[in-house]
């Protein structure tokens, strides 16, 4: 089963993007920890794209694509913004965080722990990240 | 949605969250910690009872003090967390760099240790 999100690129469009996941997941046999991690990993790509990528400027958007599989769910986010490579961004240590003092840094950690799979790729200027859970995984 | 709350007790300040805290709203429990701080209060407890999710911009928002709560020997411990937001915490090994526990009860018997 598909289901799309049209997501405009402001902070506050952050809850709907879970109530929207959450409904879209409430199918599925994940338990509750798990749609969670899963909604948190989403918003984590989505916060970071909406916030550094476009500016939070609320005439733009993102596309979420949630392909459920029986054995894989595949959330999708395409834009058009600046690319902005997850595969190849290296996420701080968490010690270093707080060493630093740093308030962000943590969010692309959490997805890189939560997914099993990322996938990156830019096509005349639309960007796509593939974030991959196998279930009954991890 | 985020609701935020100080009481006051005898010796210690409680910050109570209530809802969700995201990239949105993350600046108001931020602001909560530094006026904590500013006012110089040596003991403060989170109660998370009513916390149903936390992303890495309030996990950032905790970790941006730890070093000042070292720093100035402030007592700082999260209590109450449901299942899903100790995950969280769990995932990125926060809940060993920081003080959580269960219930008010063992939060208020670790001040008192301390």
């Amino acid at each position: 089963m598909k289901h799309e999100l049209k997501l405009f690129c402001e902070k506050s469009q952050l809850a709907e993007l879970r109530a929207f996941i959450s409904k879209t997941l409430a199918p599925t046999n994940l338990n509750d920890v798990s749609q969670n991690q899963l909604i948190l990993a989403v918003e984590e790509v989505c916060a970071n794209l909406i916030i550094h990528s476009h500016d939070c400027d609320p005439q733009s958007f993102l596309l979420l694509k949630v392909n459920l599989n029986a054995d894989t769910i595949i959330f999708e986010i395409i834009d058009s913004g600046k690319a902005f490579n997850l595969i190849e961004y290296k996420s701080p240590e968490v010690d270093s965080v707080m060493k630093e003092r740093r308030k962000g840094g943590l969010g692309l950690l959490l997805v890189r722990k939560i997914m099993d799979k990322i996938e990156f790729e830019t096509n005349h200027s639309i960007n796509t990240c593939r974030l991959i859970k196998k279930l009954n995984s991890k | 949605m985020l609701t935020i709350n100080k009481t006051a007790e005898e010796g210690y300040l409680i910050i109570s969250l209530e809802g969700e805290v995201d990239a949105s709203n993350s600046v108001e429990l931020d602001e909560v910690i530094q006026e904590a701080l500013n006012e110089d209060i040596k003991k403060i407890l989170v109660n998370g009872h009513e916390l149903q999710y936390i992303s890495s911009a309030g996990l950032g928002v905790f970790m941006s003090y730890l070093e000042d709560f070292k720093e100035n020997n402030i007592l700082f411990i999260i209590y109450g967390l449901n299942e899903k937001v100790m995950n969280v915490f769990h995932i990125l090994g926060l809940d060993q760099l920081m003080t959580i526990k269960d219930t008010k009860e063992e939060a208020e018997k670790s001040l008192h240790e301390a």
